[in-house]
């Protein structure tokens, strides 16, 4: 119910909304929360297990109960806390976790079966038969209990992350974060400020107080004002620091779009609804406040009990009453503001319970000191509570209970990097330890200090704290002047009695459930926390942790601070997977890398192989062709009889100039590079320290102190770091320069028994056999664009590499093409590529899989004995060098089916197919169009020795059993004659 | 995670990939026991520990980052060209 | 975008990195392909860096980037740095002499270099790049290497709103969309 110019809102504009279908009305500065109790709503969703009708509890982002779905389809959100979500026209919320609807919900049955729901009831009853589990059990359970659900469809909002940076972080803007930011600020430091609420205030903006003299609202509107105006600080709004980590790290959650009905305008389809920002602060103080905490009794969970601080909050800030005849039940001070309040706004307040009998007097009601609310009444909306004193229980109607067990300070962020919070026995809370994270400072409420003056003192020395490690100088300005009152309190945390008593109203955990979980010797926090499921879900326990494990606590006679909290993790609020995976969708996930050719490829209708970050064309289909195979066979015999054109570019290619470069390159490849002669191109091998392959590739000799490396594509990134670090860390004394060149030339294999034909056509000037031999390598330029030229050949014909700045590699490869084509060629594909690799038996990442040597690649011979290289000392344990080793070999079809596939394992024809007989694995096949039928690469126990035996290959996944012959890994033109054309 | 690169300044951990413990490399002629060490033994300690890290997205240097592995503070980053891990040449 | 002299030279067309990628006009901000220079890495050798620096005085009226900081030199060439012991020398070719000094490698067609630019340029980039790129943090003329998304980059301020953005040529059109997808959001945002 509104109370007509109560409020900060008031007299704002009227806003509708529907809740479970009905037209409602609020107003701008509503909450959904605050909207449906200005509506007399008090029902908004159903209880975890139990299906309890709930209310409103709270008025801040700890709301357990008030939770509501928005949205549909790939638009749902589910778990909306209806106390932090702010009403916009057009809002349509539902209740969740209710069928057919929160009125009439057919799980209310739950209720009535209560003792048999009780802490570690699902671990004791649907234990067997253990097959139920999954099929029967975990389903019906997941059914019945449970918060929202997802729709099941992909969301279609957009998010986004950020990253941030600043001198100061300050987390929240109540009275101390505001001083601390105008402290700092006025000194000209590099100040952030977020604030998670909607507004700019924190409880200044719920609170009836005065500030110098004034009424609170003026001093923080000049405050604000003044921070606005102030370049170096920001404001966030809407934005909740999640969680702290190492360095002066945080992250922290905007709520860009939750405020408003999604658009779908042009405009409208990219506004994010949320950002995740990742901060980096020099320093941080933590102003981020307290919660209040309920007292356990006995049917505490009735829609009309809320917390004392909310009930003044929808007072204060909404002007809305929770009831008409407010009850109040405290055992401290503070919540006699709520009483205060009520009667200065003119509501009847029915009755105000203390259960100290030292609490204060008030002018305007009578206190019931030492008495205790021990139960409620009502159904769907509470109707009476009942009150046990020295003269014994009385019934009070009353259908709004503001309630307050005391304050617990938002210790979380303090405790993320494994600190644990100190017990501090005044204020009967846990505070931060100090230096809890570094560079952070508590201050306000969240450090234990409640008063108001207490907090402005305490922004404004922490900010001192900051601005004297900036080597700032503070502005002269006095702390303003307010409320100073002691917190009085006295410990109450569960009344006694019989019934339920709720501490965990999210998960409807119950005093009982937590005596249960002690009686059964569940006595660690941590281990009552996971029985009982005390403190988990959306709310992560933030008003009922510390008083489950006070009830603990006593329970095993131990004290609060013996028995400690359960672990603080970030998040501090819920953040969306869609936030936290900003950006990672579709082409943002990954980079993509596309060759100068990509064009020419797709317009020849090329399909596209996803290699690492590279897209390379598979293969080039030809009208009439109807499968991958025809295309890939044709190409193949392209480069066997013709000429074929293939982008190779994705190898890495990495520049190395210097004095030691040769020495360098000695050092990283097994075999020798300084005795290459400079026009000369040479394949080397790398290995791991480890003693295993690394990497294989050319590396060619452009000058005295000049060669360009090329390394396989998947391990480009890995070979330069690897350079890097041979060149940094064990040889720094070394003058040796790497830069990596592979984007800047587009370079295509040119081969074929053809292609020299098709070069010297090209080339300003033609060559030939003699001035540019196998292995050959120079400077060329063509059509007077200077590029090189590699004699190298992958495919075991006579080939070129050709190089040219990237610029011109689109049209280079047009050029190549459409040259080739009058030669009888064309494009081949990565397929092809293959296929002709493997009839020469030359190794790809398939093969170096980072389980071989260079023995059993049969490289043995590229190991150097006249000098040191990485690897060398381990490559020569014995049990690298071990002739039972598995080694490269090859492999062809002689038995019935010809079917070879990449991943058989290979087994002695007599032997069972068992693990235990294993010999070995194929690495590569491919269909030679040469040799008319499958061929294949693998590794083989004591393979050299077995050339010509039978072997068994067995590939369970594609249901492949066939009998292979074991020969050399080269199947063709052995003598490499073609290749030296 | 924060690393003060000495060249590019503070820079948040994921232009950064760590290789491992910060071993000195067993000279030419050090024989198998060493080689084994230096390949396959880490000491991972709960405390000080020297890592190698690669600033990959940033300028390149390879790095020699101190930090404890308890607390998570980080007491020292060099330049790892500056602190002579190649062993006896 | 820009493209660099339509027609051929003999029969060979060039296409810079960014061709086919529309030049963007968003929330303000622009975004378009820069003008094709040239790209030279220079790497000083061992105890090199002074007599480098003589040398791309005398030829372009230079010195050396200092470590995140840029120079500027004769007819509109610039020095920046990029990377350890590594300046990348934009707009002309470099001078034979230096080569004495430092492995001097032709980069000129291995980037997609690209000019952000107008007020609000440092939001669009702290939506990409992990930071602080502010004007008190990151002056005119500052350059350093970080990343972007995921792509290894080269950032370059020219001036207060105006920033050029190097990543490898191939990744071009993840750059662009990566860039369209921050500057759509800022835009959004009002």
């Amino acid at each position: 119910m509104r109370i007509a110019g109560q409020g900060r809102v008031s007299g704002a504009k009227t806003v509708n909304f529907t809740f479970n279908g009905r037209h409602l009305m609020g107003l701008e500065g509503d909450t959904l929360a605050s909207a449906l109790l200005a509506n007399d709503i008090h029902l908004v969703g159903r209880s975890f297990k139990y299906h309890r009708p709930r209310g409103i509890l709270t008025a801040g982002s700890e709301e357990p109960n008030a939770l509501v779905t928005l949205g549909q389809g790939g638009q749902q959100d589910p778990n909306i806390r209806a106390t932090t979500q702010e009403l916009y026209e057009g809002l349509e919320a539902r209740s969740q976790n209710c069928w057919p609807s929160v009125e009439h919900d057919v799980l209310a049955v739950n209720n009535l079966a209560a003792p048999f729901f009780g802490a570690g009831f699902y671990y004791k009853t649907f234990m067997w038969p253990a097959a139920f589990w999954e099929k029967l059990y975990e389903p019906m359970i997941r059914r019945a209990a449970g918060l929202g659900a997802l729709s099941g469809q992909a969301d279609t909002d957009c998010y986004e992350k950020a990253f941030a940076f600043c001198d100061l972080l300050v987390v929240g803007s109540g009275p101390a974060g505001l001083m601390a930011a105008l402290t700092a600020g006025r000194a000209g430091a590099d100040v952030l400020l977020l604030e998670e609420d909607s507004q700019l205030g924190g409880r200044l903006l719920v609170e009836q107080e005065e500030i110098d003299g004034k009424p609170a609202s003026v001093w923080l509107q000049r405050a604000l004002a003044e921070l606005q105006a102030l370049d170096s600080v920001r404001l966030m709004k809407r934005t909740a620091v999640t969680g702290a980590y190492d360095q002066g790290t945080y992250g922290a959650l905007e709520r860009v779009g939750h405020h408003e009905m999604r658009r779908h305008s042009l405009k409208g389809s990219h506004r994010p609804r949320e950002c995740f920002w990742r901060i980096a602060a020099k320093h941080c103080i933590l102003a981020a406040g307290a919660i209040e905490r309920p007292v356990a009794f006995r049917n505490n969970d009735r829609p009309g009990v809320m917390m004392a601080s909310a009930v003044r909050a929808y007072l204060n800030r909404w002007g809305v009453a929770p009831g008409e005849r407010v009850t109040l039940f405290a055992n401290n001070d503070d919540a006699h503001r709520t009483a205060r309040d009520l009667v200065q706004a003119g509501v009847h307040l029915a009755a105000v319970v203390d259960s100290r009998h030292d609490a204060p007097d008030s002018d305007f009601y009578t206190v019931m000191r030492g008495a205790q609310v021990c139960d409620t009444s009502g159904g769907k909306r509470l109707e009476s509570i009942t009150v046990r004193s020295v003269r014994g229980e009385e019934k009070i109607q009353t259908d709004c209970l503001a309630m307050s067990g005391g304050w617990n300070p938002s210790v979380h962020l303090t405790c993320h990097l494994n600190a644990r919070p100190v017990w501090r026995r005044e204020v009967l809370a846990f505070v931060p330890a100090a230096g809890a994270v570094p560079g952070m400072q508590a201050v306000g409420a969240c450090n234990g200090t409640f008063s108001t003056q207490g907090a402005l003192n305490e922004g404004a020395m922490a900010a001192d704290v900051v601005l004297d490690a900036l080597g700032l100088q503070r502005a002269e300005a006095a702390v303003p002047v307010a409320e100073d009152s002691p917190y009085q309190i006295a410990p109450l945390w569960a009344v006694p009695g019989k019934g339920r008593a709720w501490l965990d109203f999210q998960n409807d955990v119950t005093v009982k459930d937590v005596t249960q979980a002690a009686t059964e010797n569940f006595s660690s926090v941590e281990h009552m926390k996971r029985y009982t499921t005390q403190g988990m879900a959306t709310d992560q326990g933030k008003n009922s942790n510390v008083a489950a494990l006070a009830v603990l606590a006593d329970v095993t006679g131990r004290s609060i601070p013996e028995t400690g909290t359960t672990t603080f993790r970030p998040p501090f609020v819920p953040v969306s997977i869609g936030a936290m995976g900003a950006g990672a969708v579709d082409h943002g996930f990954k980079p993509q890398r596309f060759l100068t050719s990509h064009g020419a490829s797709e317009e020849r209708g090329a399909s596209h192989l996803e290699v690492g970050l590279w897209y390379r064309a598979a293969y080039f289909p030809k009208p009439g062709e109807t499968n991958w195979r025809q295309s890939c066979d044709r190409e193949a015999m392209w480069v066997r009889r013709a000429v074929g054109i293939c982008d190779v570019s994705t190898l890495g290619k990495i520049d190395i100039q210097g004095p030691d470069a040769a020495k360098l390159l000695d050092f990283v490849y097994t075999n020798t590079f300084s005795t290459l002669k400079q026009g000369r191109v040479r394949y080397g091998l790398m290995l791991r320290e480890d003693g295993f392959v690394m990497d294989d590739g050319t590396c060619a000799r452009l000058g005295e102190s000049h060669y360009v490396m090329t390394t396989t594509t998947a391990a480009a990134g890995e070979v330069m770091a690897h350079l890097e670090f041979v060149a940094q860390v064990l040889r720094p004394e070394w003058d040796v320069r790497f830069t990596s060149v592979t984007e800047h030339w587009a370079q295509f294999a040119i081969a074929g028994p053809k292609s020299r034909d098709l070069l010297s056509s090209l080339l300003d000037e033609p060559i030939d056999n003699s001035s540019w031999p196998f292995m050959a390598c120079g400077e060329v330029s063509v059509m007077g664009i200077k590029g090189r030229l590699f004699r190298i050949s992958f495919s075991g014909e006579e080939a070129y590499e050709l190089a040219l700045p990237a610029d011109y590699g689109d049209s280079l490869f047009r050029t190549l093409l459409a040259r080739a084509e009058t030669l009888g060629g064309g494009a081949y594909g990565m397929e092809a590529l293959n296929v002709l690799r493997i009839e020469k038996g030359f190794i790809t990442h398939a093969e170096i899989n980072g389980t071989v040597t260079a023995h059993d690649l049969g490289l043995a011979r590229m190991l150097s004995k006249k000098k040191d290289f990485i690897g060398k000392a381990m490559a020569h344990r014995p049990g690298l060098m071990d002739a039972d080793r598995m080694q490269m070999i090859g492999l062809k079809p002689t038995g019935a089916v010809k079917e070879l596939s990449a991943g058989a394992h290979l087994f002695s024809p007599e032997d069972p197919i068992e693990r235990v007989h294993d010999q070995g694995y194929v690495t590569s096949v491919g269909f030679s169009p040469e040799l008319g039928h499958m061929i294949a690469l693998g590794f083989l126990k004591r393979g050299s020795a077995r050339i010509g035996d039978e072997i068994r290959l067995v590939d369970h996944m594609r249901g492949i059993d066939t009998l292979c012959e074991v020969v050399e890994p080269v199947f063709y033109d052995p003598e490499g004659e073609r290749t030296r054309g | 995670m924060r690393i003060t690169c000495p060249l590019c300044g503070e820079r948040d951990r994921r232009e950064f990939n760590v290789k491992g413990a910060a071993l000195d490399r067993p000279g030419e002629g050090a024989d198998q026991d060493a080689w084994h060490t230096y390949v396959n033994l880490r000491q991972n300690p709960a405390g000080v520990l020297a890592e190698l890290w690669y600033h990959e997205m940033g300028c390149g240097s390879w790095l020699t980052v101190t930090r404890n592995t308890v607390t998570h503070e980080i007491l020292k980053v060099e330049l790892a060209s500056q602190t002579e891990m190649g062993g006896a040449a | 975008m820009i493209q660099r002299g339509n027609g051929p030279v003999a029969e060979l067309l060039i296409r810079t990195a960014c061709d086919g990628l529309e030049a963007l006009n968003i929330g303000g901000l622009s975004l378009a392909e820069s003008a094709p220079q040239s790209l030279t890495t220079l790497a000083p050798f061992r105890g090199q860096e002074a007599a480098l620096g003589k040398a791309m005085t005398a030829a372009h009226g230079l010195t050396f980037p200092p470590v995140k900081g840029s120079t500027l030199g004769k007819e509109g060439a610039r020095a920046i740095w990029f990377g350890r012991d590594m300046g990348l020398l934009i707009g002309p070719d470099p001078d034979p002499s230096l080569a004495k000094h430092a492995a001097l490698t032709d980069q000129s067609a291995g980037w997609a270099v690209i000019e952000l630019a107008g007020v609000g340029t440092e939001d669009v980039l702290a939506r990409l790049c992990p930071v602080d790129l502010r004007l008190a943090q990151f002056g005119i003329g500052a350059s350093l290497r970080t990343e972007l998304k995921h792509m290894m980059a080269s950032i370059f301020r020219l001036d207060k709103d105006r920033f050029q953005i190097m990543v490898f040529r191939s990744m071009a059109k993840t750059l662009h969309h990566d860039i369209k997808t921050a500057m759509e959001a800022r835009a959004a945002r009002g």
